[in-house]
């Protein structure tokens, strides 16, 4: 038994759940082909909610921050992405590939700006005054969500907008009996490219030094002469810039948006962070991964029951680990 | 001791607090009379929903404002109530039993939950219970909306109350046989109803009074105040936590029994909605937490402004139409917008809400903050 | 002039007040020892210099400049260092990543970083292990040689032989002899013994007041005097 859990501890301990996941519901589903569309279709889901809660579970790990506003960048980026490709319709269906690829590279772009510049409005005119107070900072946050939703409301109107993709991305690959939506394969490589971008900056410079050893403890980086309110901003932004791309990802993803997006966000958001361990950028990678099968799965073998399959994978974790899968080190 | 401690606090009590019980006793005397001053359908509506909402607020406030600790399940447990009810007056037919059992039930699952929630996450940071709340509370509201054989699904369901409720039911006849009236009021089973409403809120609304006037009262403050004082102190602040998280939820579920019984239909927007919730949030943080009188307040300012700011809005929206974006954010249905601008202006500036503010006014010894 | 003039600085966390009235003049070179009973305000007085509690009214100064409500980050920068009760170590760090945190610019003084290796050679041994792994006292160890590995002119240390084996306090003192020949150290202490050992001016914090400062061997020397600031009255 020791040994056994020796092995797993040296293969990757709970980095293999994901794994475990995909052998148990291979053998539930029995059939190769759904499994492997299934499989594609999680993990692309899941890497387009890492991004969304990448940024969340940073600010909340350096600064001890939890913007309720979060899903907020999420939305934003998903209409502000909407508008943009809906602009440029001309160029997306068009044969040429470079023009595609140019509006869906502004769109994105756009919904980046977006939230690098309401990340910093929020961090500066909303969050700074209630630092150290958990119970404004819920409220505010919340009370900003809502301004949010109303403004998303008024501006894009309560019925669902429709998004148009470029056409290099509609359609699926066939492979034998297995199709996989294009689109999803490119969800997951953006994905899989943030991430990789993400933990090379964190594990390989100063400043991604920094912000882990401030994860740990904020107030000995200041006692080594390291202004962490400075860097904060910085994360703030970038994390709210990732949810907005991640907002834009997902508008591609559903093609259909309506402004109650950002609700059902939030809590699939919540519920990774939890699961993954607040701070830092592998659990939440870990989570996202776990929900998006999760959901795929779950959603294939018992429809009814999908909807609460993430709560009750985050029951079940956080029973069996309180503070999550991989929790940054406190 | 009591005593000594009840002179006292007699004696401070601040100008503005006799203003803010006066204000509470006025609105308590405006619904008890309410079918009578207001003679009209929709005044009645409204009047009964503050009473229940004036219950759910107070048993919110219960939780935020006396431990400090945020649930997003609170429309959860008001669902749960009504829910309750709701299926067993539509399984059992009309009868009191079915009230009593289903109220019952909801009470008993409500309990449930919330002992199970709070002893997976009020040990840990306030932080993570609002999440593990919220994703709870939205799990309730996904399963209430498919699981349509048990509940209604989306569209709810609709029911029959007792026979004394009817509107039809005439609760005293004259020499005709025709309803007897009272000031122009007929004394008929919507009247009956109503007061079923008023006394049954009023009785929760003087527990939950009687419960933070207790000795417990006061631990809970002292939590909130200090946690690791009041930990050091010897208080188990899990097991108090928990105990008001159960209270609040069966406050609530109570209350959603008894709006699920005055409306006749329970469904998802009517009790599990989201957007309950932020209303209750806006009510309790306006009214001003930790105060139980804000509740009263919070509910009535917002839900009179649910019913008539809207309308205002409409007005205003009609005359600016051709202004660019001014009659979007003026539109009625943008009301939200402007209430969640004053929330957070309120959390910034007067985070003891409007009562908690007016009863430091007057204070006869300068608080410092 | 003193290196670190303390005057009538009073703290209050929350609605408590800690420290009444610490003045204290702590002078340039050595090891300056802080004494007091448990709760008299030592690792408080150190979190106000280090502006990691902001102390008002009352005033800090280094070298005569004022750094009374300066950020903690600027205070450090400064030229104070700051070993914490509970060491401060990043354990998700390797050891070299938190020695390097230490440094201004990202790189070690070759020579100075030879000092460390050789005031504490279990921290080369252990320098891309992952700093929670470490035992107790080799994690004092690397908090202390985070604060020297950049010139500093005065460390802050808060009780390093808490919870340390007699073998390791010794290593211990050794290093805060060698360190104290080129910069000061302000040490606070329970362990009267390894404070005695090392210290050349003292100063018994009492109920948030200095109640006693002078020389070292003069408070050794007189019992009824430490019977009377640090006995259990």
């Amino acid at each position: 038994m020791e040994k056994l859990v020796n092995t797993i501890e040296r293969l990757g301990g709970v980095n293999l759940l994901p794994v475990a996941l995909a052998v148990v519901a291979f053998v539930l589903i029995g059939n190769p082909s759904s499994w492997v569309t299934l499989t594609v279709a999680g993990l692309a889901m899941g890497m387009m909610i890492f991004l969304m809660a990448s940024g969340l579970s940073l600010v909340f790990g350096l600064m001890n921050v939890l913007n309720f506003g979060h899903s907020a960048f999420v939305s934003f980026g998903a209409f502000v992405a909407a508008s943009v490709l809906a602009g440029l319709s001309g160029w997306l269906s068009g044969d040429s590939i470079m023009l595609g690829a140019l509006a869906l590279f502004l769109a994105v772009s756009a919904a980046l700006l977006f939230g690098l510049i309401a990340g910093w409005f929020f961090e500066t005119v909303i969050i700074r005054p209630v630092y150290e107070d958990h119970l404004r900072q819920i409220l505010i946050t919340m009370g900003a969500l809502i301004v949010s939703e109303q403004i998303i409301l008024a501006v894009w109107g309560g019925t669902p907008t429709a998004v148009p993709r470029p056409d290099f991305l509609e359609g699926a690959l066939i492979i034998g009996d297995i199709s996989i939506e294009i689109y999803r394969i490119f969800a997951f490589a953006l994905g899989l490219v943030v991430y990789i971008a993400l933990y090379a900056v964190l594990n390989r410079t100063r400043i991604g030094l920094l912000i882990r050893a401030g994860v740990e403890s904020r107030e000995m980086v200041e006692a080594l002469g390291f202004r962490i309110d400075r860097l904060f901003i910085g994360v703030f932004m970038l994390g709210s810039a990732l949810a907005a791309v991640g907002g834009a990802m997902w508008a591609g993803y559903e093609t259909l948006i309506s402004p109650a997006l950002g609700g059902e966000i939030m809590i699939i958001v919540f519920i990774v962070v939890i699961i993954g361990g607040l701070g830092s950028i592998e659990g939440t990678l870990l989570g996202a991964i776990m929900v998006g099968l999760v959901g795929n799965y779950v959603g294939f073998l018992a429809p009814k029951l999908a909807l609460a399959s993430n709560m009750l994978l985050m029951m079940a974790i956080l029973m069996w680990r309180p503070s999550g899968l991989r929790p940054a080190v406190k | 001791m009591t005593a000594i401690a009840n002179a006292s606090t007699a004696r401070q009590r601040t100008k503005g607090e006799t203003a803010i019980r006066l204000v509470v006793l006025t609105i308590a005397a405006l619904l008890l009379f309410a079918p009578f001053l207001f003679q009209d359908v929709r005044s009645l509506e409204v009047a009964a929903k503050l009473c229940i909402f004036i219950v759910l607020v107070a048993s919110y406030d219960l939780l935020i404002g006396y431990t400090g600790i945020v649930s997003f399940a609170h429309t959860m447990f008001f669902g749960f109530g009504a829910y309750g009810v709701a299926i067993f007056l539509k399984q059992w037919g009309a009868g009191w039993d079915a009230i009593f059992v289903g109220s019952l039930a909801g009470i008993a699952v409500s309990l449930a939950v919330a002992v199970v929630i709070g002893l997976l996450s009020l040990r840990v940071k306030a932080i993570f219970f609002a999440m593990i709340t919220l994703a709870a509370a939205s799990v309730v509201l996904v399963l209430a909306s498919q699981l349509s054989d048990f509940t209604g699904g989306e569209d709810g369901m609709t029911f029959r109350t007792p026979s004394l409720f009817k509107t039809a039911t005439k609760l005293l006849v004259d020499e005709d046989n025709k309803v007897v009236r009272l000031f122009g009021v007929k004394l008929n089973g919507k009247l009956a109803a109503y007061y079923f409403v008023f006394l049954s809120c009023l009785t929760l609304f003087v527990l939950m009074l009687r419960l933070v006037g207790s000795p417990l009262g006061t631990v809970l403050k002292s939590i909130r105040e200090n946690e690791a004082r009041a930990e050091a102190i010897g208080y188990r602040v899990v097991a108090y936590r928990t105990f008001v998280f159960c209270a609040a939820a069966v406050a609530a579920s109570l209350a959603g029994s008894i709006y699920a019984v005055w409306l006749k239909y329970t469904g998802p927007d009517t009790t599990l909605s989201f957007s309950i919730m932020i209303d209750i949030l806006l009510m309790v943080v306006i009214g001003g937490m930790g105060t139980m009188w804000g509740a009263v307040i919070g509910a009535v300012l917002l839900v009179m402004a649910q019913y008539y700011l809207r309308d205002l809005m409409g007005v205003a929206a009609e005359t600016t139409a051709n202004l660019p974006l001014i009659p979007d954010i003026l539109n009625p249905d943008r009301w939200l917008f402007w209430l969640g601008i004053i929330f957070i202006l309120l959390v910034y500036f007067f985070p003891a809400g409007i009562a908690g503010s007016i009863m430091k006014r007057g204070a006869p010894r300068a608080t410092s903050e | 002039m003193s290196l670190l003039s303390i005057s009538a600085m009073q703290t209050s966390i929350g609605q408590y007040a800690i420290l009444h009235d610490v003045t204290l003049e702590v002078p340039e070179g050595g090891v300056f020892v802080l004494l007091g009973r448990n709760g008299a305000g030592k690792t408080t007085t150190l979190r106000s210099i280090m502006g990691l509690w902001r102390p008002s009214p009352g005033s800090v100064r280094l070298r005569g400049q004022d750094i009374t409500g300066m950020h903690t980050a600027d205070i450090a920068r400064k030229g104070i260092a700051y070993v914490p009760e509970n060491m401060g170590i990043f354990g998700g760090l390797t050891v070299a990543e938190n020695m390097v945190l230490a440094t201004s610019k990202g790189q070690f003084d070759a020579a100075r970083l030879k000092r460390v290796h050789s005031l504490f050679p279990a921290l080369e041994q252990f320098w891309t292990k992952q700093a929670w792994s470490l035992s107790g006292g080799q994690k004092q160890m690397l908090s202390v040689a985070r604060a020297i590995i950049e010139p500093r002119d005065l460390i802050l240390i808060d009780e390093p032989t808490k919870g340390l084996a007699p073998a390791i306090i010794n290593a211990m003192a050794e290093a805060f002899r060698e360190i104290a020949e080129s910069t000061t150290i302000l040490l606070v202490e329970q362990n009267f013994n390894f404070a005695r050992s090392l210290g050349r001016d003292m100063a018994v914090i009492d109920d948030g007041r200095i109640a006693h400062t002078g020389p070292m061997d003069a408070f050794a020397a007189d019992a009824a005097l430490q019977d009377r600031l640090l006995g259990l009255s």
